[in-house]
């Protein structure tokens, strides 16, 4: 399995990771080498067996709906990198239209 | 005895008949950090303060003939991935460096109600991702029995606080084998409970099917305690499982009678070191001079483990770290004029986090991605059914199964770092527990020829941790390879 520099720059796009051409091309590398060796799992047969997401069949957990006390504003603004004490601020989103 | 050695349960005895106070047990931890914390380099920050009052508590609670909780006075230090208000938890990572939880994860509120002292934060591999701990942003860990190895990971400076005798008790988790790989390799016992049996809640998220907090200890006995102490209910974690909180220690000291114990066989052939394999030689000895019987049993996809679990781990992971996007908490990136939302997403995760974290992410969004998803992840989780029956079948005729915890003793700092997919197979007799669910334990049962500790690994059907546990203890009565301390470190062995 070899993944071409597009691939893995790609990737990096879907996972939202600004990567630099050394980094694309030993992760390229790094990952090539680790997909080749998980490709024993197709010496597996797995026809019929059913997929399995949780180590014990859970059901969906349910709670009455009852409001009860949650984090003050100020807390879970706490630790936000920019707010203006209301919201989270992130970079200009829509464009100003002019 | 000097206080490096003492365990949990003597400190504990000791308090009780006025023989020491909360807070000389507390001053003495801090002592023993001070004077062998710069070596080791397990801890990011002790917090003293808020110890040493917290002991000092206890102690007024004493005299005035208040009720104390199971681990009162006792020091004992978390993992840097387990939130407590108002205490930094970073996971390691410049992502979350400047990151103060607001809330106690659950564990916490159970320790803090067991008047517990919680001393201080324990190095790990960033997100809990790595076998050595050298995935830290921060610093490298050091094992207490040769500075020049690695401690194992991720949970190695819970580990190696434990070994070095700065805290009789210490808390990891454990999402591939990284509470129970760095036990092995700091010759201490370490503990990953069944699936649901610990409440995740607080614990910061890496593959979340996995993932489960469980103790370090010196010996058997204190990790029955500390187990005790964590397991129970918590409808805040919707997989935490509603089921009696067991009785780990009442009976722990009664051997189990007529134990049957399954040995894999393909587990002895290739990859194990030799030492290694003469330490478990001796340990099914040990078990047969107590009256077990030693059986044979197969779990023939075990060997697929680690391929299904680099597909799984990373591809929860990819989706749980989604969250580190520069708006709620986190590191942000400066943004330059005329730079956008999507640049202050990808620049901000590009500086936060390590080469590790972003090698997990790009195999698990590879994974999920589009034309992959059936070929990879379905793939994966048909083949994690497989092991999981294997464990089942195998359960039919054994009560336990013995084998390594670790294909080698503790190896080099440095030794793996260039070699992302033999770190990876480090892992591979841990991985299997995680991946059907089960509880395990890592046990000390021997020490190489250059004085690295060898461990033994335990495991036994899901939510029968007392059976674990009991059949640890077994061995541990009839050995002497729990409760050692190096004698550089202070302690009592060589």
């Amino acid at each position: 399995m070899t993944l071409s520099i597009e691939d893995i720059a790609k990737v990096a796009r879907l996972a939202r990771l600004r990567l630099s051409p050394e980094e694309l091309s030993q992760l390229g590398d790094q990952l090539g080498k680790t997909l080749k060796y998980i490709d024993i799992l197709n010496e597996v047969e797995t026809e019929n067996v059913e997929p399995m997401a949780h180590a014990f069949d859970v059901e969906n957990v349910f709670r009455a709906d009852v409001v009860q006390p949650s984090l003050d504003r100020s807390v879970a603004l706490s630790n936000a990198p920019k707010t203006d004490g209301k919201y989270f601020l992130v970079p200009q989103i829509i464009e100003s239209g002019e | 005895m000097s206080y490096p050695n003492l365990s949990a349960i003597d400190l504990l005895k000791a308090m009780q008949n006025g023989e020491v106070t909360a807070l000389e047990v507390t001053q003495k931890s801090l002592g023993q950090i001070e004077t062998t914390d710069s070596k080791i380099r397990a801890l990011l920050d002790t917090h003293a303060e808020t110890a040493l009052q917290a002991a000092t508590d206890v102690d007024r609670k004493r005299r005035a003939g208040e009720q104390l909780g199971r681990l009162a006075g006792i020091p004992i230090t978390l993992k840097d991935n387990i939130c407590v208000t108002g205490q930094p938890a970073s996971c390691s990572s410049r992502m979350l460096q400047n990151h103060v939880p607001v809330y106690d994860a659950h564990i916490v509120e159970l320790l803090k109600k067991e008047d517990a002292v919680l001393l201080g934060r324990a190095n790990m591999d960033e997100f809990a991702m790595g076998s050595s701990c050298e995935n830290s942003a921060f610093q490298k860990t050091h094992n207490p029995w040769n500075t020049d190895c690695a401690p194992g990971g991720s949970s190695g400076g819970s580990a190696a606080v434990v070994a070095a005798g700065m805290v009789p008790l210490s808390i990891g988790s454990d999402t591939g084998g990284s509470i129970r790989q760095p036990a092995a390799f700091c010759g201490v016992v370490g503990v990953k409970p069944t699936y649901g049996r610990v409440s995740r809640y607080g614990l910061i998220a890496f593959a979340s099917s996995l993932d489960q907090i469980g103790p370090f200890a010196r010996n058997v006995t204190d990790a029955a305690l500390l187990l005790e102490v964590l397991s129970g209910h918590d409808r805040r974690d919707s997989t935490s499982v509603d089921v009696p909180v067991p009785q780990l220690t009442a009976n722990l000291d009664k051997p189990l009678e007529g134990l049957k114990i399954g040995i894999v066989a393909e587990h002895y052939r290739e990859g194990l070191n030799e030492e290694v394999a003469q330490a478990l030689t001796q340990a099914q000895d040990v078990y047969r001079s107590l009256g077990a019987e030693i059986k044979e049993v197969e779990t023939p996809h075990a060997r697929y483990g680690v391929a299904a679990y680099y597909i799984i781990a990373p591809s929860e992971a990819s989706g749980n770290l989604a969250r580190y996007d520069g708006v709620h908490y986190g590191h942000r990136a400066e943004l330059a004029q005329g730079q956008n939302l999507v640049d202050m997403y990808e620049l901000s995760r590009a500086q936060g986090f390590g080469t590790e974290v972003k090698r997990r992410i790009m195999l698990g969004t590879y994974a999920l991605s589009s034309g992959y998803y059936d070929a990879y992840y379905l793939k994966a989780l048909k083949v994690r059914r497989l092991i999981a029956q294997d464990f089942n079948t195998a359960f039919e005729q054994v009560d336990v199964i013995l084998s390594p915890t670790t294909p080698t003793p503790a190896f080099r700092i440095g030794e793996l770092v260039d070699d992302p997919l033999k770190m990876y197979l480090n892992d591979i007799y841990t991985i299997g527990a995680n991946l059907a669910g089960i509880p395990a334990a890592s046990i000390p049962c021997g020490s190489s020829s250059d004085g690295l500790p060898i461990g033994m690994q335990l495991l036994a059907p899901p939510f029968e941790e007392e059976r674990l546990l009991r059949a640890a203890r077994m061995f541990e009565q009839a050995t002497t390879w729990s409760n050692r301390i190096p004698v550089q470190m202070g302690g009592n062995s060589i």
